[in-house]
């Protein structure tokens, strides 16, 4: 994903431990999380998602 | 040295009932902020301190705040010193002002906690079959957005051209650890499948008075609530509403410490956008972050590489200048969140909204062979909004460990109820929790009280670091009556 970065002067920890991005697969223990969630969302979420998300209409605000 | 920080924001919520065929928001709104059964106290908002018309960079006043007038109707002040009342057609939180960042934080989540416990009362008077839904969201995803505004106290010696210089940059290139993630595009920009922030497309100027229209990335609204020869309250509204507590306090206290250090002298460099407005979508449809920004010098940058450079200024300005306990967090969660977006930007989806909900509709994706426009898609991204405890996907990726949490679910709670120790904002929610019968008219800056005799008592409140507990904790607590703190206040 991220391509060759201009250098800079400084950054927090040295550059050279960065491993590149990773768009979709890393294994991470968030993504296991996030997989082992999806039933658990799946129970809650709205029914009728295609009504519910055609009627939600907002006025602007502020 | 620069002022003592004092923060607080504003949060506009997403409202709606299902299958009510005449839902009115204004009036659901309405119902949902008389229906709180929190402490309280139902007070006018009193419009004649309010100058919301009146622009930092000199140009008077001008006929602006018509609905504030109408929001005097459906008032009221909580007993942790927030406002809650209604703002165009959406229930809105105003934090009570906190004196560091992480305070800020926590009552700007206390904040969900009001609006699902005023959504529950309404429940109950709803018709079986319809289902009032709450969400801290900025965006219908149909080209409608409402607002979550950052406040920050300033020193009026700070020239606001200052403000505008220094600040630009940061609040387009911070976008990238602020978003909280949307499907798709709107306003006209470019199609894109899910883009960092709910806000940038809907920003169209550089600088602007103006809120709901031509919104711009530096607001010039001149309204201090406070000493106005002393203070200017900088107003941000280019920010999005964070679910994760993570993100609201790094949010908060990076922004926090940029505008001490503009005040300090300690921002060496403007970093000057070509096209801060372009930059500010273009920052937010780019998620691999590395698409280059033009600078006004002729150079580029991406908007990592410029947030580096903030790092590397303010981490050391903090360590010579703040306290260490809560700028060290801030520093340290900050620059975590850089290394981690430069590396592998999955590893922020413990703290951060955008990334958070990306990873969740990928999963969603892969699991269920979904196309980007499948409705589940779009259900789960609102839903991750929602702020009854059990609908909402955000808690659910907390309550799995997914999302990093600052706060238990205790302190959150107390935060409804209980005012920050810090500010005159400790002195406005005792007020409420005490005196309510006795308060009849509030504002960030006064208390009105009516004791039964001519004229009505007006106690000013111009130091927003006064009235906290150190100052006025015993007072409060040995005044029995409205009336005996008033005795009191105008002995001392």
């Amino acid at each position: 994903m991220a391509q060759e970065r201009r250098p800079r002067n400084r950054s927090p920890r040295d550059r050279s431990t960065y491993k590149k991005p990773t768009p979709h697969g890393s294994d991470t223990a968030a993504v296991r999380q996030i997989d082992d969630l999806l039933d658990e969302i799946d129970s809650v979420l709205e029914e009728n998602a295609e009504e519910f998300v055609k009627n939600y209409v907002q006025k602007g605000g502020e | 040295m620069a002022i003592p920080t004092v923060i607080g924001t504003e949060t506009e919520y997403g409202i709606t009932v299902r299958n009510q065929p005449d839902f009115n928001p204004t009036i659901s709104s309405a119902m949902v902020v008389n229906s709180y059964q929190g402490g309280r106290a139902r007070v006018q908002w009193s419009p004649d301190e309010e100058s919301p018309g009146r622009d930092a960079r000199g140009f008077g006043h001008e006929l602006f705040g018509i609905a504030e007038v109408d929001s005097g109707l459906v008032n009221v002040v909580l007993s942790n010193g927030a406002r809650f009342y209604v703002d165009h057609a959406h229930p809105e939180y105003s934090s009570p002002e906190c004196s560091d960042p992480l305070q800020a934080a926590l009552y700007d989540k206390a904040g969900e906690r009001v609006l699902a416990a005023a959504a529950r009362s309404v429940g109950r008077i709803l018709r079986p079959g319809q289902n009032l839904h709450i969400h801290k969201n900025n965006s219908d995803g149909k080209g409608n957005s409402y607002g979550y505004h950052e406040n920050y106290l300033v020193s009026r010696s700070l020239p606001f051209a200052d403000l505008v210089k220094y600040a630009t940059t940061w609040l387009v290139t911070r976008q990238i650890f602020t978003g909280s993630g949307k499907l798709g595009s709107e306003n006209g920009r470019p199609p894109v499948l899910y883009q960092i922030t709910q806000r940038a497309d809907f920003f169209e100027e550089e600088v602007g008075l103006e809120t709901t229209l031509k919104r711009p990335i530096i607001n010039t609204r001149d309204e201090p609530h406070g000493e106005p020869t002393k203070y200017r309250r900088f107003h941000v509204i280019i920010g999005d509403a964070n679910m994760s507590e993570v993100q609201t306090f790094i949010k908060l206290g990076t922004t926090a410490l940029l505008l001490s250090a503009i005040e300090d002298g300690a921002v060496p460099d403007a970093l000057e956008l070509a096209d801060p407005v372009e930059s500010t979508w273009r920052s937010s449809h780019d998620l691999s972050l590395s698409r280059p920004l033009e600078l006004a010098d002729g150079s580029s940058a991406t908007a990592l590489d410029i947030q580096f450079r903030y790092f590397e200024w303010l981490s050391r300005y903090a360590e010579q200048s703040l306290p260490r306990q809560v700028w060290g967090k801030v520093i340290g969660e900050w620059g975590k969140t850089l290394e981690d977006l430069e590396s592998d930007l999955t590893r922020t989806s413990d703290r951060l909204d955008w990334t958070a909900k990306l990873r969740m509709l990928n999963a969603f994706r892969h699991r269920d062979g979904l196309d980007w426009n499948d409705p589940k898609l779009a259900m789960a991204a609102l839903q991750y909004h929602d702020v009854e405890p059990h609908a909402g996907l955000a808690y659910r990726l907390e309550g799995a460990g997914v999302l990093r949490r600052l706060f238990t679910d205790a302190q959150i709670d107390r935060a409804t109820s209980d005012p920050p120790d810090g500010t005159r904002a400790y002195f406005r929610g005792r007020c409420v929790d005490r005196y309510a019968q006795s308060l009849v008219a509030a504002n960030w800056d006064s208390l009105v009280f009516d004791i039964g005799e001519e004229p009505l008592k007006r106690v000013p409140m111009m130091e927003p670091l006064r009235g906290n507990k150190a100052l006025v904790g015993e007072l409060l607590d040995t005044s029995s009556e409205a009336a005996d703190l008033l005795l009191a206040l105008e002995g001392g």
